[in-house]
C-alpha cells in the first residue's frame, strides 16, 4: 500500500543571472540549508536525497555522486533523476515515490542549474536526434514559435495578448524577493523588445538564471510532526509523449497537458479546476504558453486563453491566481524551474509564501514542461487524501 | 530498395557536443587558487565541529553540514597515500604519460589532495615525501595547474 | 515491504560496437523482448523508467530519444541517470507506492562516444578535472591504497579476472569469455599502475530491461517470479582525498540496510550466488568485503579458498561480471538479471545449482563511491 506523502518544508537560494560568489555544489547547499530551516529539520534527519539538473549546462557528469557534499547526501541514498524541462516535477514525483514507497520518511529533493556556465542554446540544441534534426528544427525557440503561431492564427490571439501574460507574471515577481527579474514591465515593453523568433519578442521568454530549489518530503504521521500544516500530494501525473519535434500536432493542443491534468484532476477529484484549485503555479517558458495552456488545464474553453487573461481572473485576487512567485518568466533556472513550481505551491498550501500568499488556498496546482512538449503535474492540498 | 546491413558498412555521422563552460570558482574556491597563483601558498579550512582540515577548502563540511570559517595555511610538502603511475597516452592528461596521480596528505590537512607526480617514477610509492613545485609566477592563472607538479623528496 | 518480484527480464548480448543498431533501435527490442519474456503486454505495463546519461548519449535530454521505444507514449515516465540498479531501484519504489508495474530498460553505447572523456567529467571542474583523471586512473589509486593496506599482490586481483573471464565462457551475452592463466593478465600492456588490461572491463554496447510487479501482477506473468527481498543505496564523500578508498563504508552501509529488510544476518550463508559490480578486477575482493562476506583484507582469500568460483559455496560473477561485458548504465541491471536467471534456474550452462537467494550490485561515481545492494530470492 502506498503511503501517503506531504510536503513540509522548501528552501530556494536568491536567483540572479550568474553567481560568481558559489560553485555549484556551495549553491546546492545554500537552498538545502534554507529547507532545512524552513521544516526545523537537521540534515541528519533526511534519509534519502533525489537530485537533478541538466548535464550539459555544467559539464558535470554523476551529479549525484559530485553533490552530496552540498545535497548533504554524505553516508545518505542519493538518486539522479533528469528529464529536462520536467527535470524539477520528475525529482518531486521520486522524491514523492521514495516516501510513497515506504522505504523512506524524510526524503529531500533538489533540483539546480547554473546557466551562467553554459552556452544554454549550445546545450539545448543538441537535445534532437543527431542524425535527423538537430541541424534543422531544434532548441526551445523554434519549436515554441510554431506553436505559438499555431493557436494565433487557431483562434485569432495577438501578440499583444501573449505581453499581457509576461506583465503578469513579472509583476507578480514583484512579491517575491527571491525572483531573478524583478522589474516591472509593461504590455508596451514587451511590444518593442527584440523579435526572436517570429511571434516570439525577448520579453516573452524566460531568463537563464542560476539557483537551486529543495523541498522536503516526508510519510504520514511523520509530516503532521514536523509542519502544523503539511502540503500533502493529492495527485502526480506525468505525459513524456513525443520523441520528434516534428510529430507535435499545434493544433490538437498541448496533448500531454491535457492528458496528465485528467489523470491527475481525477486522482485529486477535481471537476471544475477553476473553480476547484486556488493558485496554480504553472511552468510557462514563454508568454503564448499563458493563453493556450490554461485551456488545456481547463480554466477556459478552447481559445478562450487571451479573454481569461485580460479579465484578470489569473491576476492576484482573481478566481485562480498564475503564478504569484512570477513564474518562469522570471525566474528559469532550468533543472530547478519545475521544482520550484512546486515549493511555490506547496508554501501556498502551508500558508507561508509571505507577501504572495494568495488567501486561504486548500488546493494548488503545479505543473512541468520540457523535453518535447511534455507535461507533468503536481496537485498539492491541505487536506490529507 | 533494401539495406542488408551485412553486406554494406553501415553508415555513422561524426559530431561532438561544442558547448563551452565557464565555472565560477566561488569565494571559498578563490582563496585556495588565489594563493596558489600569487604566493605559491595551500590553503586549507578546518570544520571546527569535527576538526577535519580540507584542502581543497569548502563552504561547507559534508558530515557535519555546517559553514566553515577557518582557514589555514597548509605545508607544501606531505606524503603520498596512494598512486598509480599512467601508462597510456591520452589528450586529458595534462604531460605526456609516464608520470603519475598521487593522493597526497599535505602537512597539516586531514585528507588528501590529488596530484600529479612527474619524475623520479622509479622511487615513487605509498609513504614517500613530497613537495609542491610551483610554476613560475607569470605562468600561474589562479588554477589547480599552477602547482606544476609534486616532487619526490 | 510489500511482495514485489521481478517478473521479466531482457538483454542484448554485449559487443564492442552494435553498427546496426541504434540506441532507440536497442531500447524497442529490449522492451519487446522482455515483455514477451514476462508475457504481459504493454497495457499490462502502467509506468516506464528509462535509464540513460546525457554525456552517453552525447545529447541533452538523452531521456527524449529513447521514451516511446520503451512504450511510455501516454505512461507515467520518469529517467535515472545512473547505474541500472538505481533505475531499477526507482522502479521498484514506484510499485511500492502505488504502481502495478514498471518496465526499466538501460541501455548505452560506449562505442559511439569517448568514455575517458565521458568518466574524466565525474571529476570537479574546479579541483580534479584539469588532471586528466577518468575512471581507469581513480581507479587505479584505489587499488593501490588497497593493496598497500593489506599487502595484497597484483597476482591476486589477475585470478579474479582469470576466473571472471572463465565464466563468461558459459555467458552467450557476454563480450569477452576468454580462457586466462595468471600469467596471461600479469603480463597485459600496463595501463595505470597496478592495473593492467585484464583487469580493466572492457567498453561495450549494450542493453537491458526488467518488468517489477506487484504480488497482485505476479499472476498474470507467465515467468516464475522473483522476490525483491532487500534494497538498499548510500554514498560517501565526493573528493578522493576524502575517502578512506580500501574501505567501501557506503557498500557496508547499503549492504547492512538491505540485508536488515531481507533479514540475512549472515551473508554467507544466506547467499547461493553474487553478481557484483566488478569494473576492475580489484573490485571484486574489496566490494566482497564491503558486503559483509568476510573480513577487510581477506577478499582475495576467497577467491584462492575457491569460495568464490563456480564450484565453490558462493559462486560470485557466474556471468563473468562486468570484467567480460561493459555497457556503461546497463551493467549494474545485468547484475540483477543474471541474478533473476539464476534464481529461476534458467542460467543454462553457468546455473548454481538450487540457487534460491541472490544478491546484485551496481555502482556510480568514482570508485564506487555510491553503492546499489540488492537482495533477491526464488521464494516469497
Ligand atoms: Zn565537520
Amino acid at each position: 500500500m502506498a503511503r501517503r506523502v506531504a510536503i513540509v518544508g522548501t528552501g530556494q537560494t536568491d536567483h540572479r543571472s550568474h553567481r560568481p560568489d558559489v560553485n555549484g555544489r556551495e549553491m546546492i547547499y545554500e537552498a538545502v540549508k534554507r529547507a532545512l530551516d524552513d521544516c526545523e529539520l537537521s540534515i541528519h534527519d533526511i534519509d534519502a536525497v533525489v537530485i537533478g539538473n541538466m548535464d550539459h549546462f555544467e559539464s558535470i557528469n554523476y551529479v549525484d555522486t559530485w553533490s552530496v557534499e552540498g545535497s548533504g547526501a554524505v553516508m545518505k541514498p542519493i538518486m539522479k533523476v533528469t528529464t529536462g524541462g520536467t527535470t524539477g516535477t520528475s525529482v518531486a514525483i521520486a522524491a514523492y515515490y521514495h516516501v510513497a514507497s515506504g522505504l523512506f520518511d524524510r526524503v529531500l529533493a533538489i533540483g539546480w542549474e547554473k546557466n551562467s556556465e553554459s552556452d544554454t542554446t549550445a546545450a539545448i540544441i543538441t537535445c534532437s536526434d543527431p542524425i535527423w534534426d538537430r541541424f534543422s528544427y531544434s532548441g526551445a525557440i523554434p519549436s515554441l514559435a510554431t506553436e505559438a503561431s499555431a493557436y494565433m492564427k487557431q483562434y485569432g490571439a495577438t501578440q499583444e495578448d501573449a505581453a499581457r501574460v509576461a506583465v503578469r507574471d513579472r509583476t507578480h515577481a514583484l512579491n517575491n524577493p527571491h525572483a531573478h527579474l524583478r522589474r516591472p514591465i509593461t504590455v508596451e515593453d514587451v511590444m518593442a523588445s527584440p523579435m526572436l523568433a517570429y511571434p516570439i519578442k525577448l520579453l516573452d521568454v524566460c531568463p537563464r538564471t542560476d539557483g537551486a530549489a529543495a523541498v522536503v518530503f516526508a510519510a504520514d504521521g511523520v509530516a503532521q510532526k514536523i509542519a502544523p500544516k503539511p502540503a500533502w500530494i493529492r495527485a502526480c501525473a506525468v505525459r513524456h509523449t513525443y520523441t520528434w519535434f516534428g510529430d507535435v500536432d499545434y493544433n490538437a493542443g498541448l496533448v500531454s497537458l491535457q492528458g496528465a491534468s485528467r489523470e491527475a484532476y481525477q486522482q485529486a477529484g477535481i471537476r471544475n479546476p477553476a473553480e476547484d484549485i486556488d493558485v496554480a503555479e504553472l511552468y510557462l517558458p514563454y508568454s503564448y504558453a499563458g493563453l493556450k495552456w490554461i485551456e488545456e488545464l481547463g480554466f477556459c474553453g478552447p481559445g478562450e486563453g487571451p479573454g481569461f487573461i485580460q479579465d484578470g481572473h489569473t491576476d492576484m485576487g482573481g478566481k485562480i491566481p498564475v503564478n504569484p512567485s512570477g513564474g518562469v518568466i522570471s525566474t528559469n533556472c532550468i533543472g530547478a524551474t519545475a521544482l520550484l513550481r512546486v515549493a511555490e505551491a506547496a508554501g501556498q498550501v502551508m500558508g507561508k509564501a509571505s507577501q504572495r500568499q494568495v488567501p486561504d488556498v486548500e488546493v494548488a496546482l503545479a505543473t512541468g514542461f520540457g523535453g518535447c512538449f511534455w507535461s507533468d503535474m503536481v496537485i498539492l492540498g491541505t487536506v490529507r487524501p | 530498395m533494401t539495406v542488408n546491413l551485412d553486406q554494406v558498412e553501415p553508415l555513422t555521422l561524426k559530431g561532438q557536443i561544442a558547448v563551452p563552460y565557464t565555472w565560477w570558482v566561488g569565494e571559498v574556491g578563490s582563496k585556495f587558487l588565489i594563493a596558489l597563483r600569487d604566493e605559491a601558498k595551500i590553503i586549507g579550512n578546518r570544520c571546527t565541529k569535527c576538526n577535519t582540515t580540507y584542502v581543497p577548502p569548502r563552504k561547507n563540511c559534508g558530515s557535519c553540514f555546517t559553514d566553515i570559517y577557518e582557514f589555514v595555511e597548509l605545508g607544501n610538502e606531505g606524503i603520498v597515500s596512494a598512486h598509480t603511475v599512467v601508462r597510456f597516452k591520452y589528450p586529458l592528461q595534462p604531460v605526456e604519460s609516464p608520470f603519475a596521480y598521487a593522493l597526497i596528505r599535505l602537512d597539516g590537512a586531514d585528507v588528501g589532495l590529488v596530484h600529479i607526480i612527474k619524475r623520479d617514477l622509479d622511487r615513487l610509492k605509498n609513504g614517500v615525501r613530497v613537495k609542491a613545485q610551483f610554476k613560475d609566477p607569470s605562468e600561474r592563472t589562479g588554477h589547480i595547474l599552477d602547482i606544476d607538479s609534486f616532487q619526490i623528496i | 515491504m510489500d511482495n514485489i518480484a521481478i517478473v521479466g527480464a531482457a538483454q542484448t548480448t554485449y559487443e564492442r560496437r552494435k553498427k546496426d543498431k541504434t540506441c532507440y533501435d536497442l531500447v524497442f527490442e529490449m522492451t519487446k523482448q522482455v515483455l514477451e519474456d514476462s508475457g504481459l503486454t504493454l497495457k499490462d505495463i502502467d509506468n516506464v523508467i528509462t535509464v540513460s546519461n546525457d554525456f552517453l548519449d552525447g545529447r541533452t535530454i538523452s531521456s527524449m530519444a529513447v521514451g516511446e521505444a520503451a512504450g511510455a507514449h501516454d505512461k507515467n515516465v520518469s529517467t535515472v541517470e545512473g547505474d541500472g540498479t538505481f533505475g531499477a531501484l526507482y522502479g521498484a519504489m514506484r510499485v511500492l507506492g502505488g504502481f502495478n508495474t514498471t518496465l526499466v530498460v538501460a541501455h548505452s553505447k560506449g562505442s559511439e562516444g569517448d568514455v575517458k572523456h565521458i568518466t574524466n567529467a565525474m571529476f570537479d571542474p574546479i579541483f580534479q578535472r584539469f588532471l586528466g583523471l577518468e575512471a581507469i586512473t581513480a581507479s587505479a589509486l584505489q587499488a593501490s591504497v588497497y593493496m598497500d593496506r593489506y599487502g595484497i599482490r597484483e597476482e591476486s586481483f589477475a585470478q579474479v579476472s582469470v576466473k571472471n573471464h572463465g565464466n563468461a565462457k558459459n555467458n552467450p551475452y557476454a563480450h569477452l569469455p576468454m580462457d586466462l592463466t595468471i600469467e596471461d593478465v600479469m603480463g597485459s600492456r600496463k595501463i595505470a599502475d597496478p592495473l593492467k588490461l585484464l583487469d580493466c572491463s572492457p567498453v561495450s554496447d549494450g542493453a537491458a530491461a526488467i518488468i517489477i510487479a506487484n504480488e497482485s501482477y505476479t499472476s498474470k506473468a507467465k515467468t516464475k517470479p522473483v522476490w525483491i527481498k532487500g534494497l538498499a543505496h548510500c554514498a560517501e564523500a565526493y573528493f578522493l582525498g576524502d575517502r578512506d578508498l580500501a574501505d567501501p563504508r557506503s557498500l557496508r552501509d547499503a549492504a547492512e540496510k538491505a540485508y536488515a529488510m531481507a533479514e540475512i544476518t549472515d551473508p554467507m550463508k544466506a547467499f547461493d550466488v553474487v553478481e557484483l559490480y566488478d569494473a576492475f578486477s580489484y573490485m571484486e575482493p574489496l566490494w566482497l568485503e564491503g558486503l559483509g562476506f568476510c573480513s577487510p583484507g581477506e577478499g582475495c582469500k576467497l577467491l584462492d579458498d575457491g569460495i568464490t568460483t563456480m564450484s565453490g559455496t558462493l559462486p560470485v560473477n557466474p556471468s563473468g561480471g562486468v570484467l567480460s561485458a561493459h555497457a556503461l548504465l546497463v551493467a549494474g541491471l545485468a547484475r540483477i538479471i543474471e541474478a533473476v536467471l539464476q534464481l529461476r534456474g534458467e542460467a543454462e550452462n553457468r546455473q548454481v545449482p538450487g540457487a534460491k537467494t541472490a544478491l546484485a550490485h551496481g555502482i556510480n561515481g568514482p570508485c564506487g563511491q555510491s553503492h546499489c545492494v540488492w537482495v533477491l530470492s526464488s521464494e516469497k
